[in-house]
């Protein structure tokens, strides 16, 4: 079975390497002929939709399906798997050529592992529930709230740095897990990307209103995700070269406004 | 075979101190070299690995080590701090669920079957579970703030997990002093009562201490599964860290902060088992 399958990706592989002569891909992958992608395990919307990146549908399956193409593997030559971020830093073998569960690019993990070049910037929102909905989206009056936010997340920093609220923020292991905190009533607010924060507040949480979104480029970490590598990777140099050459396409641009349109219209906070 | 240390004073060693003296030098020899060659395999193999330039890179990096020790330090405070008010109510609930389960009259039968279910019950759930059902679920009902807060509902799921286990303790101790013991003190007048208050419990609680210190180390780790409910203690704190850095480090640093204070609890506790085992014989 796995011969079958080695010899129709060769096969496959042969029809585009005459196409396109050498392509930059080639021996650099984890199967020969096949890009692997690891996402989150559960994908979230609008990442992506039904938790089946095969589908092709929601921003990163899309952009996904994109960068493979921009490097000259066809969809069915990309191979999806699921990693949490812990395994994603391991030391050792990885399991995928790249990780896509929106990682921002910061300086301190970029020197465990490798990034590709921004393929979305996201700004960070604040969702709040229940009373403090009618807050000011100033700093000044956000500092008042009780914060929450996944711990894992650049959010747990950014409250810590830029909101600094006045009492103690609670961090928590997953999205579900902020949403149980904010319906029991223990923290007012929290931060998400405003893609999630958007999807939280008109599906999961009753009542959840979005007070507002952090500038990206005001922002003393702008919040930009890359897809990750293991440290040295030597595919990065072709991910990199498709996501620019998707960047200038415009290509990228209308994914985004395919699956993240909503992420306008929401007020900045000063 | 001569007989040594004749001028000296001190007794004369017979023929067979003399040996056991060579046999038990002769172990500690091969024990001592036995130890070094094991340390040194390891010290010398270990960073012979191809992957070991990568682990120590992750899980031993002084820079990540050294910035983020002190935060951790300060995030082990509320875990000292949830500590302190949980061990002695899990104590007293341990007690009260122990007596429960020998209360002889019929009368009150159904407080023993309550404490029968309470410690079958909270022994069997994973403590997280606990932890989340009771940290999210009650103040899901609409409590108002701060009687909310996770710190009271994940100390009470501690509470609770920690004194079935605590109650099953004390009651093996009370089980374990001969009836002879409830005989006597009954014959001399003595209350149910006062029987168990002054006669039985001294001596089982005594019994268990060792058992029960086991209980207070275990408790001193799970102190840090409130981490999945909100409080940034020192669980929550490295796992921050590791997401910042992407890098373990901080989690062995909380490593070395928590056996720093479990290792010497253990010994103790073995201490105490000796001296019991000692006392008994």
């Amino acid at each position: 079975m796995t011969r079958l399958i080695v010899a129709g990706a060769l096969a496959l592989m042969g029809t585009t390497a005459v196409a396109g002569g050498h392509l930059c891909y080639e021996g650099k992958t984890l199967t020969e002929g096949k890009l692997t992608i690891a996402t989150g395990n559960p994908a979230y919307y609008p990442w992506v939709m039904d938790d089946a990146p095969e589908s092709g549908k929601g921003f990163e399956a899309a952009v996904a399906y994109a960068v493979a193409e921009e490097m000259g593997l066809s969809a069915e030559n990309v191979v999806w798997v699921r990693t949490s971020f812990d395994e994603a830093i391991q030391p050792g073998a990885k399991n995928f050529d790249i990780n896509m569960q929106q990682y921002s690019i910061t300086p301190e993990r970029d020197q465990m592992v490798d990034f590709s070049e921004p393929y979305y910037a996201a700004p960070m929102a604040a969702l709040a529930v229940g009373a403090v909905s009618e807050t000011e989206a100033t700093l000044d009056a956000l500092k008042g709230l009780k914060w929450g936010a996944v711990g894992s997340t650049t959010g747990a920093q950014k409250l810590i740095n830029t909101i600094q609220p006045s009492s103690d923020p609670l961090f928590y292991n997953d999205n579900n897990d902020v949403i149980a905190a904010m319906q029991a009533g223990q923290i007012d607010a929290a931060l998400f990307d405003l893609p999630t924060a958007l999807y939280l507040s008109a599906v999961v949480l009753d009542g959840g209103t979005i007070l507002g979104q952090f500038p990206a480029d005001r922002a003393d970490t702008p919040d930009l995700f890359g897809m990750l590598m293991e440290e040295g990777n030597p595919l990065k140099e072709c991910v990199d070269a498709a996501i620019m050459s998707l960047t200038e396409s415009g290509e990228l641009a209308a994914i985004e406004a395919e699956w993240l349109q909503d992420t306008t219209g929401v007020p900045l906070i000063q | 075979m001569t007989i040594a240390d004749e001028g000296s004073g001190k007794p004369a060693r017979t023929r067979r101190q003399i040996y056991e003296d060579g046999l038990r030098k002769r172990s500690l020899m091969i024990a001592g070299t036995s130890t070094v060659a094991v340390v040194l395999a390891i010290v010398l193999l270990v960073p012979l690995a191809p992957g070991w330039a990568a682990v120590k890179k992750s899980f031993f990096n002084w820079d990540v080590f050294s910035a983020t020790f002190p935060k951790l330090l300060d995030a082990f405070l509320i875990d000292v701090m949830i500590f302190a008010w949980c061990a002695p109510a899990i104590a007293v609930l341990g007690l009260l669920i122990a007596l429960a389960r020998d209360v002889r009259n019929p009368a009150l039968y159904p407080l023993r079957i309550f404490s029968a279910a309470f410690t079958d019950v909270f022994r069997g759930v994973p403590v997280v579970l606990t932890v989340y059902l009771i940290g999210f679920g009650i103040p899901g009902l609409g409590l108002p703030r701060p009687w909310n807060s996770p710190y009271i509902w994940g100390s009470l799921a501690l509470i609770l997990t920690y004194s079935a286990y605590v109650a099953e303790i004390f009651r093996s101790g009370i089980e374990s002093i001969h009836p002879s013991q409830r005989a006597a003190a009954e014959s001399l007048g003595l209350s149910r009562r006062d029987t168990m208050w002054y006669v039985i419990l001294p001596q089982a609680v005594r019994r268990v201490v060792p058992a029960n210190m086991n209980m207070l180390i275990a408790l001193q780790k799970d102190v840090a599964l409130l981490s999945f409910i909100g409080p940034v203690e020192i669980f929550r704190q490295a796992g921050v860290f590791k997401s910042l850095y992407a890098n373990f480090t901080p989690y062995v640093g909380a490593a070395v902060i928590f056996l720093a204070i479990t290792i010497p609890a253990t010994r103790y506790a073995d201490y105490l088992m000796a001296k019991q085992r000692r006392d008994r014989s």
